[in-house]
């Protein structure tokens, strides 16, 4: 199938609505996976704490495409194309683990930690074109690899904007994460929650930074929450949920007068001023947040303890796959799967230095917000689905992202914010990252030619 | 009655909640059928004041406290869960959801002091709900006591065979 031309993509995407195709289309989802996730964005894959040793790896995806993240011998983090130079089979099966090379199950070709060929076994038989020194036999690596502050992003373009320069403020969203620890230093801990719906990739960031839905999607668990009895037994982790539950439940003045979404190139967003620490835990006397505060004014010195906490970001979205909250140190990772498939990986942060009960209450709170069976969750994979049944009726054309678009003004690092947190200035400007990736010719096609 | 007759009867009933197995069976049979026929408020009734309900997300997980689960309750949040479960606004429940379980394989696995039943089952449960059609199956840990001459349940834990997937929403409870 023809992929649409670049002047026809670039009509989909008018001021203040786009057109329903873009989340029902699969030319344009498998267009998404060539320009997008296959392009010049940097795409986030993991953490560098989830491979500490050298052979450490963790299987994974960029995109669509199995890939395998892996500690090398001289302790660089490579990524490698799952796939045998061979036949083409899958290497890595299982997701996580330590070796010392890895071997294909079909006929034993085996590679270096860098994906280099190592060894094939029964080797005189094949041609004499056959060279096993030949690069391109091999586990191919990933075009470019580069952490920020530990956390490993992937683009499949040989050029292009670098990690930086495409993170651009967001950088200092991951910085409010680390900073968090009073030892300086995070890792991936608590195991991971994945959970499934029926829609494409993108309703799933179109509601992460979304102020206006949680007092309707959210009704009937802030209708519980609100209506129940604190003086009933909680060993500590029922009352981390209820207390969020409840908070979702702050009227739509909280979200326009106390909350604001910013906006930055490249189509990322955070929700900032949600709320400070003192609303989600138990109080600033609480005594576990206490011992954290005192752990980091030790550590940080005073006042830098004070500058950390008040940073006040609630989601952080950075396109186009990964978002994250600090106060809670939750990450998020999107995986498209077809045009109407998507599943998301969750992973919790432990903080170096902080009392261990603040990790408990990471893991209430995950259990909260990313639990399969939430309270919370659930209703919002509901309307991901019925998302994609509504826009696959065909009735109206156009999709409606205008809110705030006209009292919408500009920020000093380089985007817009909305005049408060109700604005959809985040959605449209992921659609701006959208264009400019869809549209140009720098990406996966030049690559290709390359 | 007489007064052998009475520690009779007591020893018969009190010692014996939850009892032997075929008494556990009746019990868990009795839940299912309460979760498949929407009668949450009574299968809430069924836990002590202090009781969990724990669907972990990995196999053999040790705790629910270090690390995440697809659900984590404690009594304060089950009472929460139930009391949705009947919000005219749980969205993710319109349509609802029909379900049928099937409990099988159940066994005491210890004795406590206090007359409570460590008792291992396995499930399998379909769930229906607009045209789709989902299977869980697992095994299920229910530690029963007796409380005031019933059974009630102190902590249930489900260890579903998927429980590392990517599944889509759980709203029933197992």
């Amino acid at each position: 199938m023809q992929p649409p031309p670049a002047e026809d993509l670039a009509k989909l995407i008018q001021p203040g609505r786009v057109h329903r195709r873009l989340y029902t289309d699969p030319a344009i989802f498998d267009l998404e996976m060539e320009r997008i996730f296959g392009g010049p964005a940097w795409v986030y894959l993991g953490h560098e704490s989830q491979i500490k040793q050298p052979g450490d790896y963790f299987a994974t995806r960029l995109g669509r495409k199995p890939v395998v993240m892996v500690r090398d011998a001289d302790r660089a983090v490579r990524v490698l194309h799952n796939q045998c130079a061979h036949r083409g089979a899958l290497v890595v099966a299982t997701e996580k683990g330590n070796t010392s090379e890895f071997i294909c199950c079909y006929h034993g070709w085996t590679y270096h930690l860098d994906g280099k060929l190592k060894a094939v076994p029964l080797n005189h038989g094949y041609p004499s074109e056959f060279d096993p020194a030949n690069p391109n036999v091999a586990m191919l690596q990933v075009s470019r690899v580069t952490s920020y502050r530990g956390f490993v992003f992937a683009s499949e373009a040989k050029s292009g904007p670098s990690l930086e320069e495409w993170l651009g403020h967001m950088t200092t969203s991951f910085d409010d994460l680390i900073d968090r620890a009073p030892e300086g230093e995070i890792e991936v801990a608590g195991g991971v929650l994945k959970h499934a719906f029926d829609a494409n990739w993108k309703v799933y960031f179109e509601n992460l930074c979304d102020a206006a839905h949680p007092l309707f999607v959210h009704r009937s668990s802030i209708d519980a929450a609100q209506q129940q009895s604190d003086a009933v037994y909680s060993d500590g982790s029922g009352e981390i949920a209820i207390r969020q539950m409840r908070q979702n439940g702050a009227p739509y003045s909280f979200w326009e007068t106390q909350v604001g979404i910013w906006t930055t190139p490249n189509g990322h967003s955070y929700l900032g001023d949600y709320h400070d620490d003192s609303k989600l835990v138990a109080a600033m006397q609480d005594p576990v947040f206490r011992g954290y505060i005192d752990a980091l004014e030790k550590k940080k010195g005073r006042e830098e303890a004070r500058r950390i906490l008040e940073v006040r970001r609630w989601n952080s979205n950075v396109y186009p796959n990964v978002s994250f909250m600090s106060q809670f140190q939750q990450l998020r990772v999107v995986y498209p799967i077809a045009v109407n498939r998507t599943a998301v990986h969750t992973y919790n942060f432990r903080l170096k230095g902080a009392p261990e009960q603040m990790f408990r209450n990471t893991i209430s709170f995950a259990n909260t917000v990313n639990g399969t069976g939430s309270l919370v969750l659930t209703d919002d994979l509901e309307i991901y689905n019925r998302l994609d049944m509504g826009l696959s009726s065909e009735g109206a054309e156009w999709v409606q992202i205008g809110r705030g678009y006209r009292s919408d003004v500009a920020d000093s690092h380089g985007g817009r914010r909305g005049k408060n947190s109700t604005s959809e200035v985040y959605i449209r400007n992921m659609y701006d990252a959208w264009v400019k990736l869809m549209t140009q010719t720098g990406g996966a096609s030049a690559r290709a030619a390359a | 009655m007489s007064a052998n007759a009475q520690l009779r009867h007591a020893a018969a009933d009190t010692p014996e909640l939850p009892g032997d197995v075929g008494r556990c069976e009746d019990f868990l049979v009795h839940e299912a059928s309460l979760l498949d026929d929407g009668r949450f408020d009574e299968w809430l009734a069924l836990f002590t004041d202090d009781a969990c309900y724990w669907v972990p997300s990995e196999p053999n997980q040790a705790s629910p406290h270090d690390t995440v689960s697809l659900i984590y309750d404690d009594r304060r949040l089950l009472e929460t869960r139930v009391r949705r479960l009947a919000s005219p606004r749980i969205y993710s429940q319109e349509p609802p959801s029909r379900t049928s379980r099937m409990i099988g394989n159940v066994r005491i696995e210890a004795t406590q002091p206090d007359g409570g039943r460590l008792v291992r089952s396995k499930f399998v449960l379909v769930e229906y709900r607009r045209e789709q059609q989902r299977l869980f199956a697992g095994t299920c840990l229910h530690q029963l006591v007796p409380l005031a001459g019933v059974i009630r349940i102190k902590m249930k834990r489900v260890n579903l065979v998927n429980c590392d997937a990517p599944l889509d929403g759980l709203v029933v409870p197992f």
